[in-house]
C-alpha cells in the first residue's frame, strides 16, 4: 500500500473507534491462533485434572466433563478455527473471483455456465448443503473446508461479476485492447487487481459466516473428530451441561466464537471505509 | 377494498382480543392431568408393528402396550426394592393355561379375550401371528428363531380355543421367548381384509394402525413428534391400568428433557447422560430407579481374524492397558457395574462376571514386546456416534492409555446407521460396543457373541472349535452340574483368549416425578405401561 | 402482462431446478449408510443384506437409479422414510407449515428490529447512536443459532420460568386447532380458540426470537444505508422546507421510500434463516423439516433428505419470483426482466 492509502486509512481509523478495535482483536486473534499451542499451559487433549472444575486460579476457564482444561483448549482451538476459515475463504477468494471476473468481462457461455452453477449452488439452504456435502463426503478437516468454500462460491462470483461486468466498458480496458493485449491478459492484469479491495471486504464477513459454519456441523456431528479442540464442539459439548449449572465449558468457546466472528464483521465494515467510503452502508 | 397495511394490523389486533378474552383454563382438565402420564424421549418410534421392516427400539415399546402375547413374565424385587421382571416365573397373558410336553406345548386361550375392534381372539389369530413372525425374515424371524420356532408347520391350531406349538428340538428357550415383544397376537381377520396380493402380511397397514388386544389403544400418532396411547377399558388380560392417558413426546435435547423434569413439566425419561442421572438422584426432587442391564455388557472388541490383534499377546497387552476405573468414573460417574478385576478363573456360572484384568500399563508394555511389536503401531478405534455419550469418553480415555504402551490410535466415530453395516463388514480392527440379550442365560450371550457360527453380533469374528463345544453343550444339558461346569469352561477361555475385553455392566437409568408409581424393569429395556399409575 | 412475467421466470428457472434434482440424486447416494443393512435387520448375515440391496434396486448402476428416481418423482413419490415410516411427501406437508410460521415470525421480529435499529443509526450517521445500533446489530449475528435458542431456554424457562417448556408448537396437554393453514396462530385464531392461541403463540416466542436475532444485522444494515441515500434526497429536503415535522418527514416520507431495497434483502434473509432454522428446530424440538432433514441425515435415511432438497429448492425459486412481482407492485418504475 502506497503511503497515501497508508494515510487514508489511519485517518479512518483515528475517526472510527469500533475500526481500531476491530484491528486490534484481529492482531490478538492471529497471534493466539499462530503462537498459542505453544502458549497454553496445559495439554488441550489429555486430562489435566478433575472434571467439571469451576473457574479457578489454576484452571481459569474450569476443566470439562473428561478433566481437559477448558482455557488451553479454547486458546488451541483458535488456530483450528481460523486455520479452516481461512483455508476455506481463501478457496472460494480464488475460484469465485476468477469466475465471476471471466463471467463479467468475457459473458456469453462462460457468463450462462457461471452463472448457472451458482444459481444452483444458491437453490439450496446453504447450511443444509454444507451438511450434505460434509455427510457424503466424510468429516474431515479438508471435507468442512471444501463444503464452506462451495457454500460461499455463489456470493463471490455475483460481487465479482458484477463489478466485472461493470468495469468491462472502461476506458482503461479498451486502451489495453487497443494495445493488443489478450482477454486473459485484461483479466488477469486489469480487472483482478481493481476487484481485490472490494472483494476483501467480503472475505473478511465470510470468514466469520465460515467460523459459524463449522460451530453449527460440529453441533450436528458432522464436525471435526475428537479429541481435536475446536470451538464448535466445545459448544455442543457444553451445551447438556449448562442445564446442570457447568455454564463454563460452553460460555468461554462460545465467547471466543463470538469474538472471532464479531471481529470479522467489524473489520470487514471498517475495510470496506477504507477501500470505497461511499459504499458505507 | 385495498388489503393494505393498517387494514391487516386492525384485524389482527381486533382476533387477538377477542381471542385473550376467552375463558381461561378449565378445573375438568386438573383431574385427567393425574390420570396422564408425560413421557419424553429422544427417538421417536417408527412403527407401532413388531414385525415391520426396520422397526427400531421405541417401536418396541409402542407394540408391547398395544398388543398382547400368550404369556408373559412374573414379577419379584430386585436388590433396591424395585420391581423386576422375573425371568424364571411365565404367567397367563392370552393363555390362561397351558399344558407343557417333552416336545409340544398346547395353550388354552382366555375366552373372554377381545381384540380392541370388540371381535374375539381365536387359535386362528394366533397361528395367523406366530406365521407372520417366522415368515416376515428380518429381526423378527431371527428372534423367534432364538428359541427354536422356525417352522409354519410348528403352530397348530387345535380348535377355536386351543393352540399347540410342537417343537424341533428340545430347548429351554422356547418358552420364555413366546414372552419376548416379537410374538404378538395380531387381529388377524382385520389385517388380512386390509391386506393385497404383493403384501399379503399386511406390512403397510399394520405399520400405523395396530391391531392387538393390547391394554393401551392409539389415540393418536404424529411420526417424529408424539404418540399418545388411552387405555383400553375392555382389557382382561391384567388388573386395570391405572393411567389413562400416556403421551409420549419426542424432545432431541438431553438438556431440554432434563429441565423439563425438574420443572415438573415431564413425568418421566430413560435417555440423559449419566451425569445428569447422578445429579437428579442427589438432588431427590425426582425418583431415579437404576437398573443393571441382564445379560447385557459394554466391551472393547479386537478382530481376531484380520489386522494387528490376531495376536492374543497383543489383546492382552490392552486388556491390560484400559483405564477401567477412570472409565467408571468418567464415563458412567459410577453408574454401572465394573466388570473388572475378578479370579483369575471363574467360579460361578453367572454372567456377566468381572474379568480378571485390572489396569496395569507394565504388564502391558511388556505383552506389547513379547507380541513382537517393540516400536507400537497405529491402528483405528471406532465406535457408535448414536451413543458417543458414553462411547466417547471411554474411547478418549482407552486412546490415552494405548498411547503410553506405544498403540497410536485414531479415533473413528461411525454415524448410527452405518454402525450396523460395519459390524457386519468386521473389518474394524477395534471398538468399543455393547451386547445384551434379551433372554437371561450364558449361553444364549455366548452362542451370539463367541460361538464359531460368527452371528454379526460376534463382531471380532473370534472362532475356537473348543469354545463352540462348550457352548454347543451348555444350550442342551439337561444337569445343573453339567451345564455349569459347560459356562464355567467357555468362561474361562473367553479370558485366556479375550477377544473381547468387558468393561461394565450397563445400569438402565429411569428419572421421575415422586408421583409415579409401578414402575418395573423389564429385559427390553421399554417402558410397559400397564402397572404405572400417579398418587395425587 | 403478469402472466407472461410469471411464466418468463418459471421459464428461467428451469435450468436451475434441473440442477437442484441432479445434485440431490447424487448427494444423496454419495451419503454414507446403507439402507439395505437397515432394512435387513440387526442380525443379518451378509447374503441377506445383499438379497435387500437387490430387492432396493440399490446394486443397480447410477445411471438406472436415476431414471427410477426421475420416475418416482414424476409421479409425485418420494420415497419413505425409514426413520418415521411415512411416505416423505406426507411427512413434509406435514411439516413445512411449522417451519414456514417459525421463519415468518422470525422475519417479522427482525424486520421490525432491523429496521428501527437502521432507522435510527441512520438518523444521525457516525455519531455514537450510529456505532451502538452497529454493535447492537453485529452481536447478534455473532453467535451460533443453537447457542443462543439454549441460552434463551436457560435463562427464560429454567432459571426465571417466564416461557413454557421447549416441547414444541404446543403444550403437551393442549390439541392442535382445526386444519386451515396449518400455522397454529392463525388456525386458532380463526377457530376462536383463545386457549390455543396463548399457548401456540407461547411456544412460538423463544424459537422465533432465536431465530430472528440472526437477521437483525443485515436487515439493519440495508435500511440504514437506504435511509441515507434517501434523507438527502431532492424531495425530502423540499418536504422540510415546507414545514413538515421531523418525524412525518422520516416516517412518512423517508422510510417508506427507503424500505423498497429492504424488501430484495427479506428475500435473500428468507432463505438464509431457512437454512439457520434447522439448528433452532432441533433445539426447540420444533417439528418443522428442518429438524426432519437433520435427524434423516444423521441416521444414513435419504429419502427424507432428497425429498427436503428438493423442496427447499423449489420453495426458493418460487420465493424469489414473489419478491420479484411485489418489488414491481411497490415500485412500477421498476423494469422486471423476464
Amino acid at each position: 500500500m502506497s503511503a497515501a492509502s497508508l494515510a487514508h486509512a489511519r485517518h479512518v481509523l483515528s475517526g472510527n473507534p469500533v475500526t481500531a478495535l476491530a484491528f486490534g482483536l484481529f492482531a490478538l486473534l492471529a497471534g493466539t491462533a499462530i503462537l498459542g499451542p505453544a502458549l497454553v499451559p496445559f495439554d488441550p487433549i489429555a486430562a489435566a485434572g478433575p472434571a467439571l472444575q469451576p473457574p479457578s486460579a489454576r484452571h481459569p476457564f474450569g476443566t470439562d466433563a473428561i478433566g481437559r482444561d477448558v482455557f488451553s483448549r479454547v486458546i488451541a482451538a483458535a488456530r483450528l478455527d481460523l486455520g479452516m476459515a481461512f483455508a476455506a475463504v481463501a478457496i472460494v477468494f480464488a475460484c469465485g473471483t476468477l469466475a465471476g471476473a471471466a463471467a463479467g468481462l468475457f459473458g456469453g457461455w462462460t457468463d450462462r455456465i457461471v452463472g448457472r452453477l451458482a444459481d444452483t449452488i444458491m437453490a439450496f439452504p446453504l447450511f443444509v448443503l454444507a451438511m450434505g456435502i460434509v455427510a457424503a463426503l466424510g468429516n474431515t478437516v479438508t471435507n468442512i473446508v471444501i463444503a464452506t468454500a462451495v457454500v460461499n462460491f455463489p456470493l463471490y462470483v455475483r460481487i465479482a461479476r458484477t463489478e466485472a461486468s461493470t468495469r468491462r466498458g472502461a476506458g482503461y480496458v479498451e486502451a489495453a485492447r487497443l494495445s493488443g493485449y489478450g482477454e486473459a491478459h485484461i483479466l488477469f492484469r486489469e480487472i483482478l487487481p481493481n476487484l481485490l479491495p472490494i472483494m476483501m471486504v467480503q472475505v473478511s464477513l465470510t470468514l466469520g459466516y465460515a467460523i459459524l459454519n463449522c460451530a453449527g456441523l460440529s453441533f450436528i456431528g458432522l464436525g471435526v473428530r475428537p479429541p481435536a479442540p475446536e470451538w464448535g464442539i466445545m459448544v455442543a459439548e457444553g451445551a447438556s451441561a449448562i442445564i446442570s449449572g457447568e455454564w463454563w465449558i460452553a460460555l468461554f468457546p462460545g465467547l471466543a466464537l463470538m469474538i472471532a466472528v464479531f471481529t470479522f464483521n467489524l473489520l470487514g465494515d471498517g475495510l470496506r471505509d477504507i477501500v470505497d467510503p461511499r459504499r458505507r452502508t | 377494498m385495498t388489503i393494505d397495511r393498517r387494514l391487516v394490523l386492525k384485524g389482527t389486533a381486533a382476533a387477538g382480543a377477542a381471542a385473550l378474552a376467552a375463558p381461561p383454563f378449565r378445573p375438568a382438565a386438573a383431574q385427567s392431568r393425574r390420570e396422564t402420564l408425560l413421557m419424553v424421549s429422544e427417538n421417536p418410534p417408527n412403527s407401532t408393528d413388531i414385525h415391520g421392516v426396520g422397526a427400531n427400539r421405541p417401536a418396541y415399546e409402542a407394540s408391547w402396550n398395544l398388543y398382547d402375547r400368550l404369556l408373559t413374565f412374573g414379577v419379584k424385587k430386585d436388590s433396591n426394592g424395585n420391581d423386576h421382571y422375573d425371568y424364571e416365573t411365565l404367567l397367563p397373558e392370552l393363555a390362561e393355561e397351558w399344558d407343557l410336553r417333552p416336545m409340544s406345548v398346547t395353550f388354552k386361550l382366555r375366552r373372554d379375550a377381545r381384540f380392541q375392534d370388540g371381535t374375539p381372539v381365536t387359535a386362528a389369530d394366533v397361528k395367523w401371528s406366530f406365521d407372520r413372525a417366522v415368515s416376515v425374515g428380518g429381526f423378527p424371524t431371527f428372534q423367534m428363531g432364538a428359541g427354536s420356532l422356525e417352522k409354519r408347520e410348528q403352530f397348530v391350531v387345535v380348535d377355536d380355543h386351543t393352540f399347540r406349538v410342537d417343537f424341533l428340538r428340545r430347548d429351554k428357550l422356547t418358552m420364555p421367548d413366546l414372552g419376548v415383544p416379537v410374538p404378538v397376537i395380531i387381529n388377524a381377520g382385520l389385517a388380512r381384509r386390509n391386506a393385497t396380493e404383493q403384501d399379503p402380511w399386511a406390512m403397510t397397514w399394520l405399520r400405523s394402525n395396530p391391531a392387538g388386544s393390547g391394554a393401551y389403544r392409539l389415540e393418536r400418532w404424529v411420526p417424529g413428534q408424539e404418540m399418545v396411547f388411552a387405555r383400553n377399558d375392555a382389557w382382561t388380560q391384567g388388573p386395570r391400568p391405572g393411567l389413562a392417558r400416556v403421551i409420549w413426546r419426542i424432545v432431541p435435547q438431553s438438556g431440554n428433557r432434563r429441565a423439563l423434569l425438574e420443572r415438573g413439566d415431564a413425568d418421566l425419561g430413560f435417555d440423559l447422560p449419566p451425569k445428569d442421572f447422578q445429579e437428579l438422584r442427589a438432588s431427590r426432587r425426582l425418583k431415579v430407579i437404576s437398573t443393571p442391564v441382564e445379560n447385557a455388557l459394554q466391551y472393547i472388541g479386537m478382530n481376531c481374524e484380520r489386522g494387528p490383534f490376531t495376536n492374543v499377546k497383543l489383546r492382552q497387552a490392552v486388556a491390560f492397558a484400559v483405564p477401567y476405573q477412570r472409565i467408571m468414573e468418567q464415563a458412567l460417574f459410577g453408574q454401572a457395574i465394573p466388570m473388572f478385576g475378578g479370579p483369575a478363573q471363574p467360579e460361578t456360572a453367572a454372567w456377566p462376571q468381572p474379568s480378571p484384568f485390572t489396569t496395569d500399563l507394565a504388564r502391558a508394555r511388556a505383552l506389547v514386546a513379547e507380541a513382537g511389536f517393540p516400536n507400537g503401531l497405529d491402528t483405528t478405534l471406532s465406535f457408535d456416534l448414536g451413543l458417543a455419550t458414553v462411547n466417547e469418553p471411554i474411547s478418549l480415555a482407552l486412546a490415552e492409555n494405548l498411547a503410553a504402551i506405544g498403540i497410536r490410535v485414531t479415533i473413528n466415530k461411525v454415524p448410527g446407521a452405518n454402525w450396523r453395516n460395519e459390524l457386519l463388514k468386521k473389518e474394524m480392527p477395534l471398538i468399543t460396543n455393547t451386547f445384551g440379550g434379551w433372554l437371561n442365560y450364558p449361553d444364549y450371550f455366548f452362542y451370539w457373541a463367541y460361538h464359531g457360527q460368527n452371528a454379526v453380533f460376534n463382531s471380532m469374528s473370534y472362532r475356537n472349535p473348543q469354545m463352540d463345544a462348550l457352548i454347543d453343550r451348555s444350550r442342551f444339558a439337561e444337569d445343573r452340574a453339567e451345564y455349569e461346569a459347560a459356562v464355567k469352561g467357555f468362561v474361562a477361555i473367553a479370558w485366556a483368549d479375550v477377544p473381547r475385553i468387558p468393561l461394565f455392566q450397563p445400569n438402565l437409568n429411569v428419572a421421575m416425578q415422586q408421583s409415579i408409581q409401578g414402575y418395573r424393569y423389564w429385559f427390553h429395556r421399554q417402558l410397559d405401561y400397564r402397572t404405572l399409575s400417579k398418587t395425587a | 402482462m403478469m402472466l407472461a412475467v410469471i411464466a418468463g421466470r418459471l421459464a428461467a428457472a428451469l435450468p436451475t431446478l434441473a440442477g437442484v434434482v441432479v445434485v440431490t440424486f447424487l448427494l444423496t447416494r454419495a451419503l454414507p449408510g446403507d439402507p439395505a443393512a437397515y432394512f435387513a435387520g440387526p442380525a443379518a448375515t451378509r447374503e441377506a443384506v445383499e438379497q435387500i440391496r437387490a430387492q432396493l434396486g440399490l446394486d443397480r448402476s447410477l445411471g438406472v437409479q436415476f431414471l427410477g428416481y426421475l420416475r418416482e418423482l414424476a409421479r409425485g413419490d418420494l420415497g419413505l422414510s425409514i426413520t418415521t415410516g411415512q411416505p416423505v411427501l406426507s411427512d413434509i406437508v406435514a411439516r413445512l407449515p411449522a417451519s414456514a410460521e417459525l421463519t415468518l415470525l422470525a422475519l417479522l421480529f427482525a424486520a421490525l428490529a432491523g429496521i428501527s435499529l437502521g432507522a435510527l443509526a441512520a438518523l444521525r450517521p457516525n455519531g455514537w447512536l450510529d456505532n451502538l445500533c452497529r454493535v447492537i446489530a453485529t452481536l447478534g449475528v455473532c453467535l451460533p443459532a443453537f447457542f443462543t435458542g439454549l441460552l434463551l431456554i436457560y435463562v427464560f424457562y429454567y432459571l426465571l420460568g417466564w416461557a413454557p417448556a421447549p416441547l414444541g408448537r404446543l403444550d403437551a396437554f393442549a390439541a392442535p386447532p382445526p386444519h386451515v393453514t396449518g400455522f397454529f396462530l392463525i388456525d386458532s385464531l380463526l377457530a376462536g380458540d383463545g386457549e390455543t392461541f396463548r399457548s401456540a403463540l407461547a411456544q412460538i416466542l423463544l424459537p422465533a426470537l432465536s431465530l430472528g436475532i440472526f437477521a437483525v444485522a443485515p436487515i439493519a444494515r440495508i435500511t440504514r444505508g437506504s435511509m441515507l441515500a434517501v434523507m438527502s434526497s431532492d424531495f425530502i429536503r423540499a418536504a422540510r422546507a415546507h414545514g413538515l415535522s421531523a418525524r412525518t418527514v422520516v416516517i412518512a416520507y423517508a422510510l417508506r421510500n427507503a424500505l423498497l431495497p429492504v424488501v430484495t434483502t427479506l428475500g435473500m434473509v428468507f432463505s438464509f434463516l431457512l437454512g439457520a432454522n434447522v439448528l433452532i428446530e432441533k433445539v426447540f424440538a420444533w417439528p418443522g423439516i428442518g429438524s426432519y432433514a437433520v435427524e434423516a441425515l444423521i441416521a444414513s435415511d435419504y429419502a427424507p433428505v432428497q425429498g427436503f432438497v428438493m423442496t427447499m429448492g423449489f420453495l426458493y425459486v418460487l420465493l424469489n419470483l414473489a419478491i420479484d412481482l411485489l418489488y414491481r407492485v411497490i415500485d412500477p418504475r421498476m423494469e422486471v426482466t423476464g
